[in-house]
């Protein structure tokens, strides 16, 4: 199993915060993931469409779409980050 | 190297005394208080929310305050970042460092802020007169990130 988590304008339009699944066999990497959330839908491509980046986080570390995810990962998407 | 991620607002007093008090190798405290402005982009805002990633905002900024203490001569810091509902005038985020010298405390404090802008996971939603909508990233932060690099040992 992996867990997703989405945060701020992805979270809003999505109104998902977190799902839990089984890891797709045919995802190795977290680009592969992102392409399997945009064929749910044009809801979800709309979602993760986040200008100027969408970020990645794989285990709580900033990450990019080539890392590897494997099972028992837990994987964030958000939009750029804005706090301070 | 105290990170606290809190709804409650905080007291620059109590803290900065809290950080002073049996250290008597401080000579020098830099302090940065972040607050909600009623104006951005030109829209009147009328209330704020910060959301954030609960365990990474604080791995974040354990992160940021470490490479401060690494890179300058640093005795002790604090980052308190709150998150929930905000208005104008609230405060949103401090960072206090005690060093020695004055130098090294500006130098980290400035850092960390930058950093924090550019490296914590958090968000934030003004709502306005014309509606809400979620802040965007703005390059001068990443720009005001970049100087710092290369940290030492890069």
């Amino acid at each position: 199993m992996i867990t997703i988590l989405y945060f701020a304008s992805i979270k809003e339009k999505l109104g998902l915060a977190k799902e839990t699944m089984e890891l797709p066999s045919d995802v190795g990497q977290a680009d592969a993931l992102l392409a399997y959330l945009h064929a749910r839908g044009s809801q979800w491509a709309d979602a993760l469409a986040v200008r100027p980046e969408l970020k990645i986080a794989i285990n709580q570390s900033i990450s990019t779409l080539n890392a590897a995810i494997k099972d028992g990962d837990e994987i964030a998407f958000f939009p750029p980050v804005t706090g301070g | 190297m105290p990170v606290r991620i809190q709804r409650e607002d905080f007291d620059i007093g109590v803290e900065t005394r809290a950080i002073r008090d049996g250290n008597p190798n401080v000579g020098a405290i830099a302090s940065f208080v972040g607050l909600v402005r009623d104006m951005n982009n030109g829209a009147s805002v009328v209330e704020m929310t910060l959301e954030h990633y609960p365990g990474m905002a604080e791995n974040a900024l354990e992160e940021i305050t470490s490479q401060a203490k690494a890179r300058w001569n640093v005795i002790d810091t604090l980052v308190i970042h709150r998150y929930g509902t905000l208005r104008p005038m609230d405060q949103i985020v401090l960072v206090i460092v005690a060093g020695s010298h004055r130098a090294d405390a500006f130098n980290a404090c400035q850092f960390i802020m930058d950093y924090l802008k550019t490296n914590a996971p958090f968000w934030k939603k003004e709502s306005s007169a014309e509606g809400s909508y979620w802040v965007g990233a703005r390059e001068s932060d990443a720009i005001a990130a970049e100087r710092w690099k290369p940290a030492p040992g890069e």
